[in-house]
């Protein structure tokens, strides 16, 4: 009933097959044990999930000794970097809107003789809490730092105001999602991992599987531009891609309830920009990539750093410094701004454009790579 | 400009790192002809067929085709040259109609439709328009190409290795219709390994190791081999032993056994027939003296040129 057994030769002649195979295949055998030494050391000394020094902005109305030492404070916690100071409570809220503050800390007029005559004044601390990941820490700290930093001065006959509740309101409001639902944050997000993903590799295959199959050789014989080739292999995917994004709208509105709170034409502009960008780089790919799995292999190796380093997965902020330009260099990094800015906050274009157009620069940059490097011959 | 050779070539070189591909290649192909290229595998003709039609760039020598020049002026070429690659390269999960659109559209052709739809009436296949060109069989698959090729009415027609795992019949038809094509003034440069092929060619040109050896009618290739040829036939065991007598005989330079007939031929006409002498009168054995077929010529030519 049952087969030939099972012999020891021919499964030895298999693997030494596999093994003389794997090692001709240069570029996956370079990925093989490239991607995981570039990727430990890279991740393991990017990710961070207790984020510090986050970018601050204060408006001070008050200049006595107890809203210095708050803000000083602040500083030394080392949970929060005094990046902005401003007159303009305009200028704060534009400042969160755009990303460029994850705080905003607002001290009243006559807040340190509030404070001296135990009136308990208000202390205004605003989050851009779209991330609850990125601010939770330093919210939580928040208490602490402020009744450490004001300790000193409580003497005398202050000395009173260190029994009780706090000599301070401290109200923290956190903007964008007050509740702290994680889904606002990773739902709008995944529209552009996914987006990275399916595009990216749809193209990469689509331009190798032309040369795989031997049809490059017929398509290069006809008269017929790169850019013609290019636009008209990527045209389909971006049809593609704006389904994909339906669907995912509409799941994140009907099944997660995210708000859409912007307006959907300026998150058009960012989707198409985005969508453009990754299709290039798949072209991009594709004009490297001798087969459909170096072309696999190269979409995940850029694939890997767009989730982990873009703000996707671990708060942006909480990487160092050398990791911050990596991944602002990333196309994702910029729309995952783009995305979370005009569903939760709103963004009007003018507000998104600081991460339209370094999009757009990547793009024209892998665009013109992609077309130098797609050969018109077959040389 | 019409009256300019189809192809014209001088010193063509390609090179692969260090190995010579193409060497050196010179080639006229006048309007009108039906040129045969031959040549064993890895002679060059792929790669110098590639070279005329602007997909590899020559790393020497200089040449025009069909009046344009192959380094500067690929992209005119490529709209006036139908080229068949050797392996299939049309589409295989479009259909037949669909893979002709393409190309059609490609080429920006007038009254596409009417053109398409006689393609595939010349084709005969009409009646499996809406058949994905990867279910066709191997001469189906070869027609079909030669089709889209063809569409947009090349004044040259490149075909590389046209007929290679072709049944003979569908071979047939398809030199029929290569006939039928440079009756209507177009050039045909043909590359293949049949000799039967080369037959039915105007003129040859025989390429070994990047090097052009011999160019011509199939007449005076034969003649230009310098060859002379005896045939011998008798009974089969016999003609078994004699064929290793032969091979080792000065004089002797090809002993090539057909059934019971063998060729046996060598450059030296008197050495030859010293060699073969102590044979002639050997009972069962009938000796014919011939002219060498196309195949001994190019086997004498291939050994007497260093790899």
């Amino acid at each position: 009933m049952s087969g030939p057994r099972f012999a020891w030769h021919r499964l030895v002649a298999m693997v030494v097959k596999e093994f003389i195979q794997m090692r001709r295949d240069r570029l996956t055998f370079a990925m093989m044990i490239g991607i995981p030494i570039i990727q430990l050391a890279l991740f393991g000394y990017a990710i961070n999930a207790d984020p510090r020094n986050l970018p601050t902005a204060v408006m001070s109305e008050d200049n006595s000794p107890f809203s210095r030492a708050i803000v000083a404070g602040l500083q030394t916690s080392t949970y929060f970097r005094i990046a902005e100071v401003t007159q303009d409570p305009a200028e704060l809220d534009r400042m969160l809107a755009r990303g460029e503050v994850q705080f905003a800390v607002e001290i009243p007029a006559g807040f340190g003789r509030a404070l001296m005559r135990g009136d308990r004044p208000a202390l205004l601390v605003m989050a851009d809490a779209t991330d609850p990941a990125a601010t939770g820490n330093a919210l939580g700290a928040l208490d602490r730092v402020v009744e450490s930093s004001l300790s000193p001065l409580l003497d005398g006959s202050l000395a009173t105001l260190q029994r009780g509740p706090s000599p301070v309101d401290l109200r923290v409001q956190r903007r964008y999602n007050p509740e702290g639902i994680t889904q606002y944050n990773i739902v709008p997000g995944l529209m552009g991992t996914i987006l990275t993903m399916t595009m990216i590799i749809m193209t990469a295959l689509a331009v190798t599987r032309e040369r795989e199959r031997g049809t490059m050789e017929n398509l290069l014989a006809m008269p017929v531009r790169p850019t013609e080739v290019m636009i008209g292999k990527l045209a389909p995917f971006i049809l593609v891609g704006g389904i994909q994004v339906l669907v995912i709208i509409g799941t994140a509105t009907t099944l997660f309830h995210v708000p859409m709170v912007g307006d959907p034409l300026v998150l058009s502009v960012g989707l198409l920009t985005f969508i453009i960008a990754n299709l290039a780089v798949g072209f991009l790919f594709s004009t490297i990539a001798q087969n459909q799995l170096q072309a696999m292999q190269m979409s995940f190796f850029f694939f890997l750093p767009s989730i982990l380093m873009s703000g996707f997965m671990f708060p942006f902020r909480g990487m160092p410094d050398w990791a911050q330009v990596i991944g602002e260099a990333l196309p994702l990094t910029h729309f995952l701004r783009v995305v979370r800015g005009v569903m939760l906050k709103g963004n009007a274009l003018a507000d998104t454009w600081p991460d339209i157009w370094p999009m757009l620069v990547f793009l024209g940059a892998v665009s013109v790579l992609a077309v130098t490097r797609y050969r018109q011959t077959l040389d | 400009m019409s009256d300019a050779p189809a192809i014209s070539v001088r010193g063509l070189t390609k090179r692969y790192g260090d190995k010579v591909v193409v060497d050196g290649l010179d080639l006229d192909v006048a309007r009108g002809q039906i040129h045969g290229f031959l040549g064993p595998n890895g002679s060059g003709k792929t790669t110098t067929i590639r070279m005329l039609c602007g997909l590899l760039v020559p790393d020497g020598g200089t040449g025009t085709c069909l009046g344009r020049d192959i380094r500067t002026q690929a992209w005119e070429i490529k709209q006036r040259v139908g080229y068949m690659t050797q392996r299939f390269s049309l589409y295989e999960d479009l259909t037949i109609a669909e893979n002709l659109d393409f190309v059609a559209r490609l080429y920006g052709l007038d009254g596409r439709r009417r053109r398409v739809a006689r393609a595939l009436e010349r084709l005969g296949l009409t009646s499996r328009v809406g058949q994905l060109a990867g279910t066709l069989s191997g001469g189906w698959k070869q027609r079909l190409a030669l089709a889209a090729c063809v569409l947009h009415e090349p004044e040259l027609l490149l075909l590389d290795e046209p007929t290679a795992g072709v049944d003979p019949k569908a071979r047939r038809e398809f030199w029929d219709e290569i006939h039928l094509l440079a009756e209507g003034g177009m050039t045909v440069l043909v590359s293949t390994h049949y000799m039967d092929e080369a037959e039915r060619c105007h003129r040859i040109a025989y390429l070994a190791y990047g090097k052009l050896l011999a160019v011509g009618s199939v007449a005076e290739v034969i003649a230009t081999s310098g060859l002379f040829t005896w045939h011998v036939s008798g009974p089969e065991r016999r003609i078994a032993s004699l064929a290793h007598e032969l091979a080792s005989r000065a004089g002797c330079e090809m002993v090539a056994p057909f059934g019971a007939t063998l060729h046996v031929s060598g450059p030296d006409e008197a050495a030859l027939e010293a060699a073969i002498a102590p044979y002639r009168d050997e009972p069962g054995l009938s000796w014919t003296k011939d002219e060498p077929s196309l195949e001994d010529a190019f086997i004498h030519l291939m050994t007497g040129t260093p790899g």
